[in-house]
């Protein structure tokens, strides 16, 4: 098994729910806490697993803002695990999720240096490195639905931008998405292999700005009460 | 990156220890200048011990969690981190029978003190070696990922240690001029490939992009909103910045306090060298390091910069 997530660049739109949602689920989970520094204070920080940032793509007119959502990618050749000093890091046999055991963490932030994509972030509390669990003790919970019994994010995404699969299976929805729609990985020149991977988002035709051409009727028309209706 | 004091001493201080040490056998074994006396062999190697053991306490500070330390010994199959630590532990039994074999004296105890003295130098050029590895190996920052970091942190950490070993020749009878010519070729083979490292870390060649780091090859990748509302780890570790300024300004420093004036100081003195000056002469080169160090650190650009805006690294 080589369980891990897909993420849809078109639809995510951006709610940070995964992210809330990532952080409800494990502050209770197997590595908790998820430490809060100055949560009401004037420089609000701390650990998360999950991170959604904002880019603009291309250039006006025909940019479009992409929102960007990361985790841990569960690398299938995980440099975290390997320069891990206390064997604190492992990445299991069975399903292929990367996870830090806290009973042994030293603190050294190694793992975090080589991880590329920021999935690792030391919890100063604690003393040890906290990372995406692919709430492994979620997914396996026999106690809990079987339609519910993946990752948090997952579950709670109103846009149904992720997904959560096998990919060693190539029958799994996660394996037929990346297929058919053309699913990358990020930064594949640094030879992670990281399982998750990322939708693009589907070519839209630009809206013109320029050059629009004469007003038709309707537009005439919706002119026309626009000057006469007081806002 | 940013750059943790702690990590900073420990590389330069067990560096000077290991590469004075070794330096020490070689010129022990090879009887040179005469053969330094016992008493010079003990202080050399003592002050090799304690720069070594400073240089490891020091690391310890670096550790957020230093209760589970013991437990970074059992990776040296994978970890560089792991390799170093196990390789500095298994030098001091070698280095502390060599020192005590030679304290004793005896003739009979030769042959051991010679392979014990022979098996630490070892062990120091490999610690050595896996300190730079510990950086040499990250994928992830390009400035750090060559082989010119370990052949820098081997020949950085011998010029120290043969500067060292010379003010403990000089306290003595032998004659120091092979003393003064091994500081001399260390120098000179440690600037060239310091300079040679810098001409390569300014010329990045091909290099990871935020439009690989996105997927977005076809078009112009800007940040528009990093999602926090304050720093985060990431940003702590990984978002360090030096000026371009600043950088050069200790360019030139690391340059003629580590390299240049002790070059002149030791070519100028050449008949007049006094063990105070020398001392002198170490502790400018040693700031000097420190700051090679510390810029080591600060240029250091680490892939994930490229989620958080940055073009290229
Ligand atoms: S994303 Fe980072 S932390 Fe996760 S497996 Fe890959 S290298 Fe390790
Ligand atoms: S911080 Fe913890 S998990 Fe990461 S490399 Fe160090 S000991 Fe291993």
């Amino acid at each position: 098994m080589r369980l891990g997530l897909v993420i849809d660049l078109d639809v995510c739109v951006g709610c940070h729910a995964c992210a809330v949602a990532c952080k409800e689920w494990n502050a209770s989970g197997t590595t908790a806490p998820m430490t809060d520094y100055q949560p009401y204070g004037a420089e609000p920080s701390g650990v998360w697993f999950n991170r959604i940032r904002h880019y603009e793509v291309g250039e006006y007119p025909n940019s479009k803002t992409i929102n960007f959502p990361m985790s841990c990618m569960h690398c299938e050749d995980a440099d975290c695990v390997t320069v891990c000093p206390t064997g604190a890091s492992y990445k299991r046999a069975e399903d292929g999720i990367v996870l830090v055991d806290q009973t042994k963490c030293m603190g050294c932030n190694y793992c975090s240096w080589a991880c590329p994509y920021g999935a690792r972030e030391l919890d100063r509390e604690s003393g040890t490195m906290k990372k995406c669990t692919l709430c492994v003790d979620r997914i396996y919970d026999l106690k809990i639905p079987v339609e519910e019994r993946q990752p948090a994010c997952v579950n709670t995404c109103p846009a149904h931008a992720r997904m959560f699969g096998d990919f060693d299976d190539p029958n799994s929805a996660v394996s037929i998405e990346v297929r058919e729609r053309g699913g990358y990985a990020l930064l594949p020149e640094l030879g992670y292999n990281p399982t998750n991977q990322y939708l693009p988002v589907r070519k839209a035709k630009p809206i013109p700005t320029e050059n629009l051409g004469k007003p038709g009727f309707k537009e005439k028309l919706k002119g026309f009460a626009n000057r006469i209706v007081k806002r | 990156m940013h750059p943790a004091f702690s990590v900073i001493f420990f590389t330069v201080s067990s560096g000077a220890g290991f590469g004075l040490f070794a330096l020490l056998y070689l010129a022990d074994a090879l009887k040179l200048g005469g053969g330094l006396s016992t008493n010079q062999l003990l202080i050399a190697g003592i002050i090799g011990l304690v720069l070594i053991s400073a240089g490891l306490m020091s690391s310890m500070f670096h550790l957020a969690n230093p209760k589970n330390a013991w437990r970074a010994f059992s990776r040296w199959r994978t970890s560089w981190l792991s390799r170093e630590g196990v390789f500095a532990m298994v030098f001091f039994p070698f280095a502390v029978v060599y020192l005590g074999l030679t304290w004793l004296g005896m003739k009979e105890f030769e042959t051991l003190r010679m392979l014990a003295g022979g098996m630490s130098m070892l062990l120091a050029w490999i610690t050595i070696f896996s300190t730079g590895m510990i950086y040499g190996c990250l994928k992830t920052i390009r400035q750090w990922n060559t082989p010119l970091v370990p052949a820098n942190y081997l020949l950085l950490g011998h010029f120290s240690g043969a500067l060292l070993l010379l003010i403990v020749a000089q306290t003595g009878t032998v004659e120091v001029s092979s003393y003064l010519n091994i500081v001399l070729a260390l120098l000179v083979f440690a600037a060239a490939l310091k300079a040679i490292y810098y001409f390569w870390i300014a010329n990045p060649g091909v290099v990871s992009t935020i439009n690989t780091a996105t997927g977005f090859t076809r078009a112009r990748v800007k940040l528009l909103d990093a999602g926090h509302t304050h720093g985060t780890f990431l940003t702590q570790e990984f978002g360090f910045q030096v000026a371009r300024q600043y950088a050069l300004f200790l360019k030139a420093f690391v340059f003629s306090a580590g390299f240049l004036i002790p070059l002149l100081a030791l070519f100028g003195m050449f008949g007049t060298l006094t063990s105070g000056l020398t001392i002198i002469v170490a502790i400018m080169a040693l700031l000097g390091l420190i700051a090679e160090r510390w810029l080591f650190f600060a240029e250091a650009r680490h892939v994930v910069n490229l989620f958080h805006g940055a073009q290229r690294c």
